[in-house]
């Protein structure tokens, strides 16, 4: 079956999300759609999917128009589409969620025998080692998404849609996803392959289709160089590093000591972590997404209700703190999702800018808002931060993503911190606006704030770290040096210690009493439970990344920037 | 957190987040646009007339001779509908034929009259809606202030002006007391206000009908229902002398407009509740309290309710009665909802609702049409309040279903 989108507009009011797109996947093979966060890719395979409308243009099967006005007509036509988010009912065995909405019933009661022997056939087919009795929560994310491939497959699918469908894995389940991958085009299905990570995309691709705002900018085989797709993909060459001098960094402005969340189920999120962040250095956390990075910003701030463990910031306490009184003592927090958490969208540009700060002397006059002082400052931080918005009273909804993050990071770092602590800082966002939030993340580290910074994009790790922390299943893997090679963070991600990953593992200053007596594990507060320093490591300045077993793969590291 | 929960999207640049839609969706159910509520009064008033012309006498013995004189059926069908509606407009609005200009201008004061505990009740239901509360429960915090007012009215014998004060404090601290629990009860053990009010309505009927039966509460020398009468002292003076009932409650009514407006758009109190109310998550993050928030916003829309109890009792009913509240903490709600949650929006959907009340009385002793027509609009008004979006929901699908005959 041969798919094309012919001469595809989609409009959304005056923004245009796709130009003109013209698109042909071939039968048997992989056909990848490559381009930035916001370049349109996932407004394209909506309209592929039957979701959106296309303003003009037509979607072809083998030559012939078609119209699809919602997800059933292309299941059945033949393209199935594995989501970013799976479309999974969690307490559901795999063959339940496999029949779901295409269940085949003997009389009145469900036939689950026939769907759990074509899973187990195509599972056995393809490799994927999947229980049809198994349920969907207990299983690990990378075999949630071969369930959600399932699906597809059951239903004929001989066009298969992935929408960034590497997001939420481990590089080595994404190894096995690639592999899959291959495996299913060799068996006669064609797949789309939506993503913006380059190596994988270089990897296992067919043809590579690249996107930028909207209009297809490029087509090109897997042969093309990392740096000419990341030209195209961005439109000039990018920098993802950023300019920064080493931290200099001394003492502890946070201590974190044995920090337990539980969650509401019982389940405990965050376990033991110890960790300390100087003032003016930047402690990334890498890690897959829900190994308790999350739990760990909110615990921070003190919107996590089980919380036990002691963070403390300049020495004073601040679990038991109401999120309002933490927040005044110098922590700027951005949450990972700006549009739940971050922003109130019916509120304008300028509400949303004093949103934790409207109770401040210059923003009220007892229990008055200073309406003109709230309209200044909206107006000085839209200049500064360069907001694209129609005016400062427009609903903050109504802006792109990259731009209502930029509201979220001003108004953070619009007040005196001591703590800046910034959960994915720049998902969603568009690359300019990516470098100058993080120029903006280095200028206040460099002002002597301590700054934490939760990532699951490797490439904003290396660009902003001063040291990198790694999380798996609730409990830190290990402290680490900024030039820790891509391969070693991946198979910390996956679980395993940084002390059995390097031989030597120095960057973790956890307590200023293990600094000055490194030969002793259980000094002051260190519980030696997750602290990775061997007793005989010698504990170097974090200034100097002169880490000897940092470099093993320098090459592999920054995907967008391979002259770095 | 689950895989299913996982990442928020990319390429969201387009359209906003999938939350922010469904947020937007429920707001413009409660908020949406004046152009919407004034259209959903135009719709419901015809509505009203068909039904009023279908159901008149003259109609349907017009409609006997259909099909031999059709013209007479449809100019019957006029007479029937303009004729009601012009009996409500000269009980509501304007009496052209009174004798004198007082005369003339009474139906409007009676209007005001009852739109007064209307706009203060529909205030306390707004406040609650914008703060994220659907607060079900104006009937029964009209009640409580209701009994606390008249108990001061009647029982405490103060000088004049501080007894009046002391009277609107006490109306407004009953109702604000029977909402703080609401309020309260929510902040701490999460469960929902609509239940929590429902039931406290129900216990307020049954303590007023209670208390009525005790010696302290009831007249002297009457076996029925009914409080001793309020001082005069603790009694709302007229406002335009003594010829009309409208009394300075609704002069309250107007001041309690403005201090809501300011309330919402220029106090931080008011800006912490909006946030409570657009996005809870959000405003718990900026350090916000969303629990306490509730308690504000339920002690605060108790108060209004409170007050629009303290109007009847001592503005227009002098003394307290289980019917003292009438149907008017179920009306506000509507109200509330009519003016899209706004303030403004409030007080002229409240005179709105007073005017129904007001005409249909004297629509249906000038005309014989029956006054619970009147009812029939208010719903219908309310129907169509709430339409757009299942409106929206009904093109949408038809849309759907014409694509897929297209690609069949």
């Amino acid at each position: 079956m041969q798919l094309r989108l012919r001469d595809v507009t989609k409009k959304f009011g005056d923004f245009t999300a796709n130009d003109r797109v013209d698109l042909t996947v071939e039968p048997h093979q992989i056909h990848c759609l490559l381009g930035e966060n916001g370049a349109g890719k996932s407004t394209l395979m909506n309209v592929l999917y039957g979701l959106y409308e296309p303003t003009s243009g037509t979607v072809e099967i083998d030559g012939e128009p078609v119209a699809f006005s919602g997800p059933g007509d292309a299941m059945a036509a033949g393209i199935g589409m594995v989501h970013q988010h799976f479309m999974l009912i969690p307490v559901f065995t795999v063959a339940e969620n496999v029949a779901l909405g295409h269940e085949s019933t003997r009389g009145a009661s469900l036939d689950l025998a026939t769907t759990r022997a074509r899973i187990r056939e195509i599972s056995q087919r393809y490799g994927f080692a999947v229980d049809p009795d198994a349920v969907v929560e207990d299983l690990p994310v990378g075999v949630q998404q071969r369930v959600e491939i399932i699906k597809a497959l059951v239903r004929d699918a001989e066009v298969l849609i992935l929408d960034e469908p590497t997001a939420v894995l481990t590089p080595r389940e994404t190894d096995e996803l690639l592999a899959i991958m291959r495996q299913l085009r060799d068996g006669g299905t064609s797949i789309v392959f939506i993503s913006h990570k380059l190596r994988e995309v270089r990897a296992v691709s067919d043809v590579i289709t690249v996107i930028r705002r909207g209009r297809v900018v490029g087509r090109v085989g897997p042969e093309t160089s990392t740096d000419e797709l990341a030209a195209l993909m961005v439109g000039r060459d990018v920098s993802l590093t950023v300019d920064k001098t080493p931290a200099l960094a001394t003492g502890a402005a946070l201590e974190v000591r044995d920090l337990t969340v539980v969650g509401d189920n019982g389940v405990v999120l965050l376990d033991g972590v110890d960790f300390d962040v100087a003032p003016g250095e930047i402690l990334a956390v890498a890690g897959v997404q829900g190994n308790g990075q999350t739990e760990l910003t909110r615990a921070l701030v003190g919107l996590e209700e089980r919380v036990t463990g002691s963070v403390r910031l300049d020495g004073h306490e601040l679990t038991g703190l109401r999120t309002r009184d933490v927040l005044a003592r110098g922590v700027g927090f951005v949450p990972e999702d700006r549009s739940t958490d971050g922003l109130v969208g019916s509120f304008s540009v300028a509400e949303n800018l004093v949103l934790d700060r409207c109770h401040e002397r210059s923003f009220a006059a007892g229990p008055s808002l200073r309406l003109g002082a709230i309209a200044q400052h909206a107006g000085s931080e839209v200049a500064e931060y360069d907001i694209r918005a129609g005016s400062v009273d427009s609903p903050v909804a109504t802006l792109s993503g990259g731009n209502q993050q930029k509201v979220v990071i001003a108004r953070e770092l619009g007040r005196p911190l001591k703590l800046f602590v910034a959960s994915q800082p720049t998902r969603g966002v568009d690359v300019g606006s990516i470098e100058f939030i993080h120029e903006r993340i280095v200028a206040e580290r460099d002002k002597g704030t301590a700054v934490l910074i939760v990532s699951t994009e490797l490439d904003e790790v290396y660009a902003l770290a001063d040291r990198i922390a790694v999380f798996f299943h609730g409990r830190l893997m290990g402290i680490v040096g900024p030039d820790t090679p891509r391969e070693a963070l991946g198979r910390m991600m996956a679980g395993e210690p940084a002390e059995s990953v390097l031989p030597a593992a120095p960057w973790d200053h956890a307590g200023d009493d293990d600094a000055a007596a490194p030969g002793t594990l259980s000094g002051g507060t260190d519980r030696g439970t997750t602290n990775p320093l061997p007793p005989t490591a010698a504990p170097p300045t974090p200034s100097e990344p002169t880490s000897p077993t940092g470099r093993t793969a320098p090459a592999d590291r920054h995907e967008g920037n391979p002259t770095a | 957190m689950s895989a299913t929960t996982a990442p928020a999207g990319a390429d969201q640049v387009s359209a906003p987040p999938p939350t922010e839609l469904a947020a937007g969706e429920h707001r413009r159910t409660l908020l949406g646009s004046t152009v919407q509520s004034v259209l959903a009064v135009v719709v419901a008033l015809v509505l009203g007339g068909l039904l009023i012309a279908v159901t008149d006498e003259k109609v349907r013995d017009a409609a006997g001779y259909f099909f031999a004189r059709p013209g007479d059926t449809l100019s019957a069908m006029w007479t029937a509908a303009s004729s009601a509606y012009v009996a409500m407009f000269h009980g509501a609005v304007y009496n052209p034929s009174g004798a004198t200009f007082a005369d003339r201008i009474y139906p409007f004061t009676e209007t005001l009259t009852v739109a007064t505990p209307l706009i203060l009740a529909g205030l306390g239901v707004a406040l609650a809606f914008r703060a994220g509360l659907f607060n079900i429960g104006a009937q029964g915090q009209i009640l409580v202030g209701a009994t606390l007012a008249a108990w001061v009215g009647f029982s405490w014998h103060l000088p004049a002006g501080i007894h009046l004060i002391a009277v609107v404090a006490a109306g407004a601290l009953g109702g604000a007391v029977w909402g703080g629990i609401v309020g309260l009860v929510k902040a701490r053990t999460g469960a929902h206000e609509v239940i929590l009010t429902i039931m406290l309505n129900y216990v307020a009927l049954n303590l007023v009908a209670w208390l009525l039966t005790l010696p302290s509460f009831q007249r002297e020398g009457s076996s029925n229902p009914i409080s001793p009468a309020v001082d005069g002292t603790a009694m709302f003076p007229k406002l335009l002398g003594e010829h009309f009932r409208l009394h300075w409650g609704f002069a309250l009514a107007v001041l309690a407009t403005v201090a809501v407006a300011w309330l919402l758009h220029r106090s931080t109190v008011g800006f912490e509740l909006r946030a409570v109310g657009a996005n809870p998550r959000a405003a718990r993050t900026a350090g916000i309290s969303v629990t306490r928030g509730f308690v504000v916003v339920m002690l605060l829309a108790g108060l209004l309710a409170g007050l629009a109890g303290t109007a009847q009792v001592s503005g227009t009913e002098h003394s307290l009665t289980a019917g003292v509240a009438a149907s008017f903490g179920f009306d506000a709600i509507t109200v509330a909802l009519l003016g899209r949650s706004t303030p403004w929006g409030t007080f002229f959907a409240g005179i709105l609702y007073g005017a129904f009340r007001a005409g249909g009385v004297t629509m249906q002793s000038m005309t014989g049409t029956n006054i619970d027509i009147v009812l029939v609009v208010q719903s219908l008004i309310v129907l169509f309040v709430a339409l757009p979006p299942l409106f929206t929901f009904a093109v949408r699908r038809s849309r759907a279903s014409t694509h897929s005959q297209e690609a069949a």
